[in-house]
């Protein structure tokens, strides 16, 4: 679960990212979170893993309160989140397999634990036949995929994908919606960063619209309307 | 998920990323081993220089006239007494007709004091001290023993040479640490360049929720097998450069004087200080080096 309350943050330029943002993700939902470039979108993203503190405001991820949160508890914080980047940031000079294990091995998995996951995980993304690839081996689509079962494989409370259909085609970035959507129904909580206005419209899920560091609208089954893309 | 702590994999990582990033891994070793041979060389010179100073210190003497009213059995009884006081080495009796000899002998060339009695000279012992720094007192003490009469102390070439040691020990001290800083930086910088080129792999290691200590132990292994290897090439090196030099000054003509310590005997506590020193410089930069990727 996400909430935030009236949070702003300003960046030592001055700039004012947020305004006084407000609003709250339960688990199980799934949930777009829209804006033109330069509306706050990736400050919240930020915000949520950690990677910036808010300057004011309360923040809550998954029951950890980031505005007092430790360093060392940060990293735990981490693990109850699963996070997918535009640019799918796989080391390519490891296999697929090996990619996931790295991950798996980062929490400090056991050996036995990631033989048995990193299957399931492969083939909940369609890619069971290709563990022994490298990434550069692979389509965009294919990437993301790995990207996504990456995020998945320490099987974390949430999945955060930031523009995960940025670098794909369209028929490529429905199928990764899809696959996201799926592992929403399996019970994973799920926020997608996205200008996407076709991709967004076609899944009738709660959309949250941010313009100028403020949240304009939210609304579950909701539309990425014109009016909020100024 | 429970946190393990799988050293072997940290281990096995180190040792592997030392492959992956070759070239860096060779900078790295040659820079060590660079720093360890001037470290090493200046070291040794600075430990013969001192070995040299020790032998013209146990050179170093003063003379103590025995009372003339004593008797010969207080005379020689007075060597046990003279050896039981601090810092004296040994107490060595000259009489007055071997000092007679010898005033003689040095001068031979001059008929005036050939014929001098030997009545005209006295008793005396010659004192030698375990450590020159404490001459003076040691002179005081033994001018103040019942049976001695006068002392004759050099204290100025002993003080010369306490002074020399002791200049010539604090600018080791000193260049030495320069030298291991600069180590440091010159490792630090170089582990930086190969932390580098795998800053995405800690920004991805850091937001799948890996600890700090998860994130710089491998480094910390890598930096220590550098380290090492560094440490053991430079060993063989300062060996061959040292036996090289030493038969050199030895065998030279002009400066033969010299006498220059065996390396064998020094060998294994050369290496651990190499080694030592190498996983210092090998961790040290390395942690140094990940620190500002930590913060993510």
């Amino acid at each position: 679960m996400i909430r935030l309350i009236d949070i702003q943050k300003a960046y030592d330029n001055g700039t004012k990212a947020l305004k006084g943002v407000s609003f709250r993700i339960d688990d199980g939902e799934f949930v777009f979170l829209v804006g033109p470039s330069g509306s706050g979108k990736s400050t919240i993203i930020k915000l949520i893993t950690a990677e910036i503190a808010p300057n004011a405001g309360r923040l809550m991820v998954n029951g950890y309160n980031l505005n007092n949160i430790r360093p060392r508890q940060v990293p735990y914080m981490r693990r109850t989140l699963g996070v997918i980047f535009q640019d799918f940031r796989l080391i390519e000079k490891k296999t697929v397999e090996e990619n996931l294990t790295f991950a798996m091995r980062t929490v400090g998995a056991a050996p036995r634990e990631i033989r048995k996951r990193i299957p399931y995980v492969l083939e909940l993304v369609g890619l069971d036949q290709k563990g022994a690839c490298r990434p550069t081996e692979l389509s965009g689509g294919e990437q993301q995929r790995v990207a996504i079962a990456r995020a998945l494989v320490n099987n974390p409370q949430m999945i955060i994908a930031d523009e995960p259909t940025g670098n794909l085609d369209p028929q490529r970035s429905l199928e990764i919606m899809m696959l996201l959507e799926r592992i929403n129904e399996l019970g994973t909580t799920v926020l997608v960063v996205t200008h996407e206005k076709e991709l967004v419209n076609r899944f009738a899920k709660r959309v949250v619209a941010i313009e100028n560091g403020r949240v304009i609208s939210d609304e579950t089954g909701g539309y990425y309307n014109d009016e909020t893309t100024i | 998920m429970k946190q393990r702590y799988d050293f072997g994999y940290f281990l096995s990582e180190g040792f592997r990323s030392i492959f992956t990033h070759g070239f860096m891994s060779f900078a790295a070793v040659c820079m060590i081993v660079c720093c360890l041979l001037i470290m090493g060389s200046f070291t040794l010179v600075a430990v013969n220089v001192d070995h040299m100073l020790g032998d013209l210190e146990r050179e170093n003497e003063f003379t103590a006239f025995v009372d003339e009213r004593y008797t010969q059995e207080q005379t020689q009884a007075l060597q046990a007494t003279l050896e039981a006081i601090p810092n004296v080495a040994s107490a060595t009796f000259v009489s007055k007709e071997e000092a007679q000899e010898n005033f003689a002998a040095d001068k031979a060339d001059n008929e005036l004091f050939a014929s001098l009695p030997a009545t005209v000279y006295r008793d005396r012992y010659r004192i030698h001290v375990d450590e020159i720094q404490r001459m003076e007192d040691t002179v005081a003490q033994v001018e103040g023993t019942a049976g001695i009469a006068k002392v004759r102390a050099e204290l100025e070439i002993a003080e010369g040479f306490v002074v020399v040691r002791n200049i010539a020990g604090a600018v080791a001290v000193i260049l030495v640490v320069i030298l291991l800083l600069v180590s440091l930086f010159i490792i630090s910088n170089t582990i930086k360049l190969a932390t580098f080129n795998r800053r995405e792999e800690i920004a991805i290691m850091k937001m799948c929720g890996a600890t700090n200590s998860f994130v710089r132990w491998p480094f910390v292994f890598e930096g220590m097998l550098l380290g090492l290897t560094g440490a053991v090439a430079a060993f063989f090196l300062e060996w061959g450069v040292y036996t090289l030099v030493g038969s050199a000054i030895t065998t030279s003509d002009t400066i033969a004087l010299i006498t220059v310590l065996p390396f064998q005997p020094m060998a294994l506590r050369v290496l651990g200080v190499f080694a030592g020193t190498g996983l210092v410089i090998g961790v040290g930069g390395s942690v140094l080096a990940i620190r500002k990727f930590l913060q993510v």
